[in-house]
């Protein structure tokens, strides 16, 4: 318990949320520059998520991916390393669970899911951990490998949805009978297309938790992203760390684009470019600090913001792009803590003589 | 002196942080052109002091007053303007910069809107020749030496129009020739007019140079006085709270069998240069050898041969009769290996992990602190309670990152950890660099008492006083060879000096 409050102890928490408000700000002032009303287009935000059982069910699908890449970035970056290829993971465990699928069509949804999405999460695995092998047998930056890794998942995915799964006449795979849809809450959201896929997330949060802070590898693998020497020196084998580090990231990411065929599309695009799942991550992990319930709170909030710009755009007017400003603008705060404890600073000196009174 | 004017002056000065008082009413005055030394222990509070003086602290109570006019100082800024430079142990460079650029960063000659590096590099120039600060102004701060690159930092403060110096403990990271360099240059600073605050728990240093001491312990002002009528002894007593004794006691060895053999081990570095060149060694139960070299002989290479950081081209390693050369470095630990690491921050520590997670750095896989692996944090506190608590670690509590430790203290559970696994070899790389009297005792005490305990104790320093007090035998390193052994009484600095220039070779004739 005592842990737990750490983890949302004041300063932690009141950081983002200062950060949002003044994301949220900047997004208004925007808007009256634009002539726009920003408390109509946020009331209309707001209804647009919470206004009806489907929008709230499409809004829950639009926040799975974006935990499970938040996390794939957080945890590659809690062991020392940046993960910008989360989106070739995403691209690389979609078509892996496509193919599995496809391969297996006619056979029970029960076995399909399950094989599928384990190997959905094996491949993004391995595919971040190529990157990871690089960096720890021959010192290439993992920033440059899984930046061009991601290109290299794009046109594998593509090449092998054109060669092998192509639906005639069309740029996409066939359908996928199976599904990881959850039917039975088909009837509470109105068809919304909720899956499977974001339990695991939200259980994948909770691993990365305990696998971290709980377990012998999760010490091992902070110390490594800490102080790699210092790990050598107490006898880590640092690269094998790096390697598992990367590969579990991957995973992390490997099932974003697993559910996201499995629960949602049923079928694969050929992409013309790359989706940007995994760089939304990155915007997750770092509003969230990091830490799996910070970016379970911050997938949350970008993928409020994301549906809900929509309701926005409809009823008040104001393009959707500006939510991307907003976004932008909260990044943009939380990066730069020193402007947010500026603005705190009265309140902190406020609540100081109040002691002393 | 006495009529000098004063410069700064400190008026009970009091700052708590969670926990501690740091600084207890402490007052300070700095007369013009005077070297004035604060001694204390690490963790005493001669930073806090220093650094509310410097504008990164802000005190609770009492009042600074700059050239007899009272100031609030509340960023460092505010005090350069005053003309406070401060000096910092761990330097504050851009490696990839030129020296010039350095000096200049944050305010830099403009020319319409380029840099102009013709008049900085001028201005450089005129200081270095003012102040006799010999710096290369093209140099990159990467290339230059330690010495150099600390020439750099009171270079920058000058430049900033710097009249009160802080010298954060400046020799801590120098060789023995750069401190006497730096004592020229501080002598030189103060002849040009400027002030100076020493901040060191060297005595040594306090004795040659300074004018006036303050001794700080625990947060407060014990006294202070004049440098020329006081002694070391009573610096020390004052400074730690109790007598100090600078010869060590200890029995006469009782070496018995080697617990570690080095033969003919050669190694070069990544570029081919042979850094060890069949080097032989022999450390026997019991006794501590001390290797004593000028740096960069191959004493760091030697650790990590040892210890496996680094792997050996040829010859062979022995640890309690088993080869441990080139094994990974988890299998040589647990063939009974300890190591106090020469940097305690790049290797001894994971800075971000509490103090209780690094007590475990070594042995977290291991029963009972991993339990079908998981680790067990209640048998990991408890674990590192009980070692805080025999070593007398100063930490707030066992969960404090060890990031906010002072270096004596961090030290302190280093080698509480090392000792703590029992080991048959322990390897102490600069144990006592940056520490004070007090901690050095209890380091030097430690290292005695596991060579009672029958352990093979390998000692490296560049502190010869220490080698010559600790060591049971002194093997002389020279260019990645051991190129004469002899015990401390039966040899004298100046013979150990010149076979440390390699001047003499002895072969190892005390064998035995």
């Amino acid at each position: 318990m005592d842990k737990l409050r750490k983890i949302f102890s004041l300063d932690s928490l009141i950081v983002p949320l200062v950060a949002i408000l003044l994301g949220l700000l900047v997004g208004a002032v925007v808007m009256l520059l634009g002539g726009y009303n920003p408390l109509v287009a946020y009331s209309a935000l707001i209804q647009r998520v919470v206004g009806n059982p489907y929008d709230f069910g499409e809004t829950i699908r639009q926040i799975t991916p974006l935990i499970f890449t938040g996390l794939a970035v957080a945890f590659a970056f809690r062991s020392g390393m940046f993960n910008i290829g989360a989106d070739g993971q995403v691209l690389i465990g979609m078509t892996t669970a496509t193919s599995v699928s496809l391969l297996m069509t006619g056979v029970s949804s029960n076995i399909v899911v399950p094989l599928a999405v384990i190997a959905g999460g094996i491949a993004g695995g391995l595919w971040a951990a190529i990157a990871g092998y690089l960096k720890a047998k021959r010192g290439i930056n993992e920033v440059i490998t899984t930046i061009m890794l991601n290109w290299t998942a794009l046109y594998l995915s593509n090449y092998v949805i054109r060669h092998f799964f192509l639906m005639k006449g069309q740029n996409r795979s066939e359908d996928i009978g199976a599904s990881a849809a959850m039917t039975f809450l088909g009837g509470i959201f109105n068809n919304a297309r909720v899956h499977w896929g974001t339990v695991i997330a939200l259980l994948a949060a909770v691993f990365f938790y305990v696998y971290l802070w709980k377990t012998k590898q999760g010490y091992e693998m902070r110390a490594v992203g800490f102080n790699a020497n210092a790990a050598d020196y107490a006898g880590m084998n640092v690269g094998r760390n790096v390697v598992k580090a990367m590969f579990i990231s991957g995973v992390f990411a490997g099932l974003a684009g697993t559910f996201e065929v499995l629960g949602v599309f049923h079928y694969q695009s050929v992409f013309a470019a790359s989706p940007g799942y995994g760089f939304d991550g990155i915007a997750v992990a770092l509003l969230g600090m990091n830490h799996p319930f910070g970016v379970v709170l911050a997938g949350s909030l970008y993928g409020v913001l994301t549906y809900g710009s929509a309701g926005m755009s409809f009823a008040a007017g104001v393009p959707p792009e500006l939510i991307k400003i907003i976004i932008g603008s909260i990044i943009f705060f939380i990066a730069a803590q020193g402007i947010v404890r500026f603005v705190l600073k009265p309140f902190y000196l406020k609540r100081k003589k109040e002691k002393v009174l | 002196m006495s009529t000098a004017a004063t410069v700064v002056e400190l008026k009970q000065i009091t700052k708590s942080f969670p926990g501690v008082v740091a600084n207890d009413s402490i007052s300070l005055t700095l007369r013009k052109g005077e070297i004035h030394a604060l001694l204390g222990e690490n963790g005493a509070g001669k930073s806090t002091l220093m650094n509310i003086l410097f504008g990164l602290y802000q005190p609770d109570h009492g009042t600074i007053e700059i050239n007899g006019k009272q100031v609030t100082i509340d960023n460092p800024n505010k005090a350069i303007k005053l003309g406070i430079g401060m000096v910092h142990q761990h330097f504050k460079l851009v490696q990839p910069f030129t020296v010039t650029e350095n000096i200049i960063l944050g305010m830099e000659p403009k020319k319409g809107l380029n840099i102009d590096y013709k008049s900085a590099s001028a201005q450089v120039a005129k200081l270095s020749e003012q102040y006799g600060l010999q710096v290369d102004p093209n140099a990159k701060i990467q290339d230059i030496s330690v010495g150099m690159q600390q020439r750099v930092e009171i270079m920058k403060t000058l430049f900033r129009g710097a009249d009160i110096l802080i010298f954060d403990e400046p020799t801590a990271v120098l060789t023995p020739q750069e401190i006497v360099e730096l004592m020229a240059i501080m002598k030189r600073l103060v002849e040009e007019g400027k002030s100076i605050i020493l901040i060191t728990h060297k005595l040594k240093e306090i004795m040659e140079i300074s004018d006036r001491v303050t001794i700080i312990r625990r947060g407060k002002v014990i006294d202070t006085v004049d440098t020329n009528n006081t002694n070391p002894n009573e610096l020390a007593a004052k400074m730690v709270g109790r007598d100090v004794t600078f010869q060590i006691d200890k029995q006469e060895p009782a070496a018995g069998e080697p617990v570690l053999q080095l033969n003919e081990v050669k190694m070069q570095n990544k570029d081919g240069i042979p850094v060890l060149n069949g080097l032989n060694l022999q450390v026997r139960a019991g006794e501590i050898v001390g290797i004593a070299g000028v740096d960069g002989n191959g004493q760091t290479e030697l650790i990590e041969a040892i210890t496996g950081l680094r792997k050996i081209n040829s010859g062979s390693i022995k640890l309690s009769g088993k080869e441990i050369a080139n094994l990974p470095v988890r299998k040589i630990i647990e063939s009974g290996l300890s190591h106090i690491p020469e940097d305690r921050h790049k290797h001894g520590l994971v800075l971000d992990f509490s103090i209780s997670e690094n007590m475990v750095l070594e042995t977290y896989y291991k029963h009972p602190y991993s339990k079908s692996g998981f680790i067990d944090q209640k048998t990991v506190d408890r674990h590192a309670e009980e070692l805080v608590e025999q070593f007398d670690v100063r930490t707030p509590s066992i969960y404090t990152k060890a990031r906010s430790l002072s270096g004596g203290n961090q030290q302190k559970a280093i080698i509480a950890r090392e000792i703590d696994k029992n080991p048959d070899l322990l390897i102490a790389a600069q144990p006592t660099r940056g520490l004070d009297v007090g901690a050095i005792e209890f380091v030097h005490r430690q290292l005695i008492e596991q060579r009672d305990k029958g352990k093979a104790v390998l000692l490296i320093s560049f502190e010869l006083d220490e080698i010559m007090n600790v060591s049971d035998r002194i093997a002389v390193i020279y260019e990645g060879r051991i190129v004469g052994e002899v015990r401390p009484q039966d040899t004298n600095d100046q013979e150990l000096g010149l076979m440390m220039a390699g001047f003499m070779e002895q072969g190892g004739q005390s064998h035995g």
